[in-house]
């Protein structure tokens, strides 16, 4: 890779209490494209993925060593201010978790926590987001509307557009379609692809079609280790590594 | 299979006769206050404090009794909602993933709660001879909230616990503040909060063991906190331990009237439960 990475994992290590979530991972996520993190389910790629965030913090009896730098800013430095970091990450999640609000104070939550408070300024993040996630003709007439009114796939679009009204450089997907319908599901993977001209995607997935189908790079963790990283292709056709070729092939799930 | 049939029906008939034990006994006990109270029941019983003779039979009302009570068990639920929420806050949001520190506050507020009414106004009651307070509005209320704070945090404890870990995370992962997502998880919870005012209000209301010592008794109507109050518990028992008739069915009416106030209380909490659940998915 030549370009520079914007997360660079270093010798990062994850206990939870006494299990070894992940052991010694190094990679460098690059910039403005989207990485995908797959791997059969407890091998720690969803760990490794809310270590980014610093979302790893609140589970009970955590421990973090080594080092995650974003934008070269290692963000577990003790003076590093975790709001900041966090605010520079959209996150996903399985499922749909809009804010017990309105569709419009769902987007304008993150803006306004952040001190912008002219309704004029609000008003247009909110309809650009909106744009952004193909909601707006579904929704322009209800933004007052309760965000839990929407169906699950327009929650999670939802979600998508409250993550990007914060001006974040990086989007996290952990497994973001997973309760979705086939239609909404392509809808989400389809603006994945859109938003990596403006930020760093990185997902976690355990569907490997949906992997080929979006990024650009894969992660293969198992064991709560880095097997393989490389492009896409590269990996689920061709992996260099014994153990990736018999995840892909299904022997392993 | 006849032995598993058999088994199906003697189950079915147990429970079928729990429940009309249960909701027999509830309209036994509303209906035999009703049938003793409604004769005695009058204006005067709602609009009038107790006249010259009121405990002999004569004019007057309970409304000292009526009155008291609201100030007690409704500044008791607002004075407990200021310590319970930020205790529920604390033990949920702040020292999550320390388990030890919130096991602990959990088990000293299981403990508090099986604390017996009677110790409480005994611990008001001591408190106020060691400042040299009389009985009075306040030392009720300050009983009565030390009563019901276990009821608060444990309810609003349970309530914020069904909160989906995501949704915090949710609102963590826009940059907010650990305050900022308590905010959030509050206004989850908003139907939870309501149920909580109406457990708390509605024990605080009918106890009488925390307002004996320490609320005292009146025949007027307080006008300061300093006043001593009187409150429909013991307004019930002082009439009921009279041996005139007509004093003992007024004791009848003003349960009628504590009756009447809790499910008011109730059917109005459901309604505003249901007006602030909007926004839940």
């Amino acid at each position: 890779m030549t370009q520079t990475p914007h997360i660079s994992v270093q010798h990062l290590n994850v206990h939870i209490g006494n299990q070894h979530i992940l052991n010694d991972i190094n990679i460098n996520i690059p910039d403005k494209k989207v990485t995908s993190i797959i791997g059969p389910s407890g091998c720690g790629k969803t760990t490794l993925l809310k270590s980014f965030n610093r979302l790893l913090d609140n589970t009970p009896g955590v421990k973090i060593t080594g080092k995650v730098l974003v934008d070269g800013e290692d963000i577990y430095d003790p003076k590093a201010e975790v709001t900041h970091i966090r605010k520079k990450m959209g996150l996903l999640s399985q499922r749909p978790y809009p804010l017990p609000m309105s569709i419009y104070d769902n987007i304008a939550y993150g803006p306004r926590i952040h001190g912008i408070k002219k309704k004029q300024v609000l008003d247009q993040l909110v309809e650009e987001q909106l744009k952004a996630t193909g909601l707006w003709n579904e929704v322009k007439d209800r933004l007052n509307a309760s965000a839990s009114r929407l169906s699950i796939g327009q929650q999670q679009r939802l979600c998508l557009a409250r993550g990007l009204a914060v001006n974040p450089e990086i989007i996290l997907g952990d497994e973001s379609t997973s309760a979705l319908d086939p239609v909404s599901t392509s809808i989400i993977e389809d603006l994945f692809i859109s938003l990596k001209e403006k930020y760093s995607i990185v997902l976690v997935t355990h569907i490997l079609r949906q992997a080929r189908r979006v990024s650009d790079y894969i992660i293969f963790v198992y064991g709560g280790k880095v097997i393989e990283f490389g492009p896409t292709e590269e990996v689920l056709l061709n992996p260099k590594e014994e153990l990736t070729r018999e995840y892909v092939k299904g022997y392993i799930s | 299979m006849k032995l598993r049939k058999t088994e199906e029906v003697f189950f079915k008939i147990l429970m079928i006769l729990a429940a009309v034990i249960v909701c027999g006994s509830f309209f036994l006990i509303v209906g035999t206050i009703f049938a003793k109270g409604i004769p005695y029941m009058s204006l005067d019983m709602l609009t009038k404090t107790p006249g010259g003779g009121f405990y002999i039979g004569k004019e007057g009302g309970i409304l000292n009794a009526i009155i008291g009570s609201l100030y007690v068990a409704g500044g008791a639920t607002i004075l407990g909602l200021f310590i319970s929420v930020p205790v529920a806050i604390f033990i949920n949001i702040y020292i999550n993933g320390k388990k030890f520190l919130s096991d602990s506050l959990r088990v000293a507020f299981d403990v508090l709660f099986g604390i017996p009414s009677i110790v409480y106004g005994a611990f008001g009651f001591l408190i106020m001879v060691y400042f040299g307070f009389r009985a009075s509005l306040l030392g009720g209320i300050i009983a009565v909230t030390l009563l019901v704070i276990p009821i608060l945090v444990r309810t609003l404890d349970e309530v914020i616990r069904t909160v989906p870990r995501e949704l915090g995370d949710a609102a963590l992962s826009l940059g907010a503040t650990r305050w900022e997502m308590a905010k959030v998880v509050l206004r989850q919870i908003k139907p939870g909060i309501f149920t909580a005012i109406l457990l708390s209000f509605g024990r605080a209301i009918g106890d009488v063991a925390s307002v004996l010592f320490t609320a005292g008794f009146s025949d007027n109507i307080p006008t300061s906190l300093h006043e001593p109050a009187a409150t429909l518990p013991l307004a019930i028992f002082f009439q009921l331990s009279s041996p005139v008739e007509e004093v003992q069915g007024r004791g009848y009416a003003s349960a009628l009237i504590l009756t009447i106030i809790v499910l008011i209380i109730t059917v109005l909490s459901e309604i505003l439960i249901k007006k602030f659940s909007k926004h839940k998915s």
